[in-house]
């Protein structure tokens, strides 16, 4: 055997025809000097089929791993069949080409592999599936909504069943830690609706206006939506992949076995935290939105934050608040069941985990911008 | 050039206050499978780790094939990496390849071989492994524990490197299985003039493929040693791993 670092011969090898054909092998035949023989021997076969080997001369032969007792043995397969005499073969080489041998003759089995096809019908036929697959999916999500209140009614009649140090824990997480990211895109979110107001207004010499613009906007929609989406982006994505990282583990299957109901241990407190954590979160946020608006009003356009406050009061009336406010504990219910579900469906790989996180995230900004649109549709109808 | 695979001196690792290893010494010759045993918790994983660079160690120095591991330069470290095959715990297969594709890794990043070649090798590596082509084809996670070993195996075995880690590559096989590995490392050793590092529990193993024993303990190796020398070690730890009805089991067994 040659020794690391050792420089050898390049592997080459030679036919010689005539009445006792043989094969005459030189240099080191080991798996990083492979590329160049491989073709050369590939074909050599191919062009004498029927001639059976008489001889394979191993006498010059360097050095030989399992890669080149392939190719070897390979070679030797491809002639008529028979054994050819080894000459001068080391018992290394001897051994590693009787177990080429002996793993070349077990049979493939496997099954042949479908392809997957990609013309027009297919993409209808994927179009098909997915659309099946979408409802399903919205059907699943229900059903795991139903397994979640089943879950946290039993914590109602049995408080002392409630995980409460890790919904304390999924409330600090989730919730505190989120604040300053979300007071500060919040501020900014105030601050640009009240530039869009400043430019638009002004020309109608309005600019008094933007009070109501902020009020408006930042309490009945954009305070919510905001943290929600943040919320999604930032807490959804966290719950599924340690959810799904569990999965992985066989910790749910641990739980399960222990006695332990994943739906109680698991998803109970993180939809309870949450349903208290993000109207938390969106009251601070309306307030910083409307700390931003006013900041805007007050620098750019001469509004005094007392004049600013004033008329919020007269002019924007409470229940643009309370609207906003109903729908946070919504949100937060339909970003933890999503976070939750995704979660729980991880399979055993890797590509799984990343697949249903970004499942996750996308199912809650679709789910939020949804169920605002039919808070809106409610409301209207209602008349507030 | 010495005739050691491995030069271990004083090597201390640590991981912060916790100190694995202090003034460890070992040495690996050319050639012979050494199984590597102790209590669970001494840091035998922690060893393998230093040693193919994974853990960098607080003092001490490591050699491969006389190669300074810990100071070796980016180029350097890529060539020496050629020439040892690790096999974690657990696999460590690359879960969103099929077992083909993680025995082809390897070779695709040193070798450049043609495609269809790399594949050709790749099954004639998983059957060495006493795999069937077939598994070839599938994910690790629709594997069982022990085909996973086996793919593991098979994957560490690319580029037939001179240097092998096993790290506990019986543990969890049934017995049988268990028994086939043996012979299959020994095999292989024998063919290819293998070196070969195993982190092991098992007597069984040590028994029937190591030609030497390190015993770790005491955060330093206790003895090195075949297996006859080593129960005559007076050391308890030792005493009780081959005076117990396991270790009595497989040294008659060997025997």
């Amino acid at each position: 055997m040659l020794s690391p670092g050792e420089q050898s011969l390049a592997p080459d090898f030679e036919y010689i025809g005539g009445d006792r054909p043989q094969l005459k092998l030189r240099g080191a035949w080991v798996v990083t000097s492979l590329a160049n023989v491989d073709a050369s021997l590939r074909t050599l076969a191919q062009e004498h089929p029927d001639i059976a080997l008489a001889e394979i001369d191993l006498s010059e032969l360097d050095a030989i791993d399992t890669a080149g007792a392939y190719l070897i043995d390979r070679a030797l397969r491809g002639f008529a069949p028979g054994e050819p005499m080894r000459v001068g073969a080391a018992a290394e080489a001897a051994a590693l080409l009787d177990q080429a041998r002996s793993l070349a003759t077990q049979e493939e089995q496997a099954p042949p592999v479908a392809e997957e096809a990609h013309g027009i019908v297919d993409l209808l036929e994927r179009t098909g599936r997915n659309a099946e697959h979408l409802w399903a999916e919205a059907l699943e999500t229900l059903s795991f909504l139903g397994a979640t209140i089943v879950a946290i009614s039993t914590v109602v009649w049995r408080p002392t069943k409630m995980r409460w140090t890790a919904l304390v824990s999924v409330m600090e997480d989730a919730g505190l830690d989120a604040v300053p990211i979300i007071a500060f895109l919040s501020f900014f979110v105030g601050m640009v609706v009240a530039f869009i107001g400043a430019t638009t207004l002004a020309q109608f010499g309005a600019t008094i206006f933007v009070v109501e613009l902020v009020g408006f906007g930042v309490l009945r929609e954009l305070g919510g939506v905001l943290v929600a989406i943040i919320i999604a982006g930032r807490t959804n994505s966290a719950f599924t992949a340690q959810i799904g990282a569990m999965k992985m583990r066989q910790e749910i299957d641990a739980m399960d076995t222990l006695g332990l109901d994943p739906m109680r241990v698991i998803v109970a407190p993180r939809v309870l935290a949450m349903m208290i954590m993000v109207p938390v979160l969106t009251f601070i946020g309306m307030l910083t939105a409307i700390a931003g608006g006013m900041t805007v009003g007050w620098l750019v356009l001469e509004i005094n934050p007392t004049v600013f406050f004033n008329r919020m009061q007269d002019t924007v009336p409470i229940d643009q608040f309370w609207i906003g406010m109903s729908k946070a504990p919504v949100f937060g219910l339909a970003i933890a069941l999503i976070g939750c579900r995704q979660g729980l469906e991880v399979g055993g790989s890797v590509q799984s985990l990343g697949h249903h996180t970004t499942k996750s995230v996308v199912q809650a900004l679709f789910a939020i911008i949804v169920i605002d649109a039919l808070f809106a549709i409610f409301y209207m109808e209602m008349g507030i | 050039m010495s005739d050691l695979a491995i030069r271990v001196r004083g090597l201390k690792t640590a991981y912060g206050t916790h100190v694995v290893h202090e003034n460890l010494d070992l040495d690996v010759r050319k050639g012979e499978v050494i199984g590597v045993i102790g209590p669970s918790g001494c840091g035998k994983s922690v060893l393998l780790r230093a040693i193919v660079g994974l853990k960098e160690p607080a003092a001490g120095e490591v050699s491969v094939f006389g190669e300074d591991v810990i100071h070796l330069q980016s180029e350097d470290h890529a060539a020496l990496q050629r020439l040892w095959g690790i096999m974690f715990q657990d696999g460590a297969l690359f879960s969103n390849l099929t077992v083909r594709e993680n025995v082809m890794v390897p070779m695709k990043e040193h070798t450049n071989l043609p495609l269809r070649l790399m594949k050709e090798l790749a099954d004639q590596k998983i059957r060495m492994s006493g795999l069937e082509t077939w598994a070839g084809r599938k994910y690790p996670s629709d594997l069982s524990g022990g085909m996973r070993k086996r793919a593991a195996l098979a994957r560490s075995m690319a580029l037939d490197p001179p240097l092998l880690f096993l790290d506990e590559p019986t543990a969890g096989l049934d017995p049988i299985t268990a028994a086939g590995f043996d012979q299959l490392i020994r095999d292989l050793q024998k063919s290819l003039g293998l070196t070969v590092f195993l982190v092991t529990h098992d007597v069984d193993t040590l028994a029937v493929t190591c030609d030497r024993i390190a015993v770790l303990g005491e955060k330093r190796t206790i003895a090195v040693g075949t297996m006859d020398e080593l129960r005559r070690e007076p050391h308890p730890w030792i005493q009780d791993y081959f005076g117990g009805p396991r270790g009595r089991g497989a040294i008659m067994g060997a025997g």
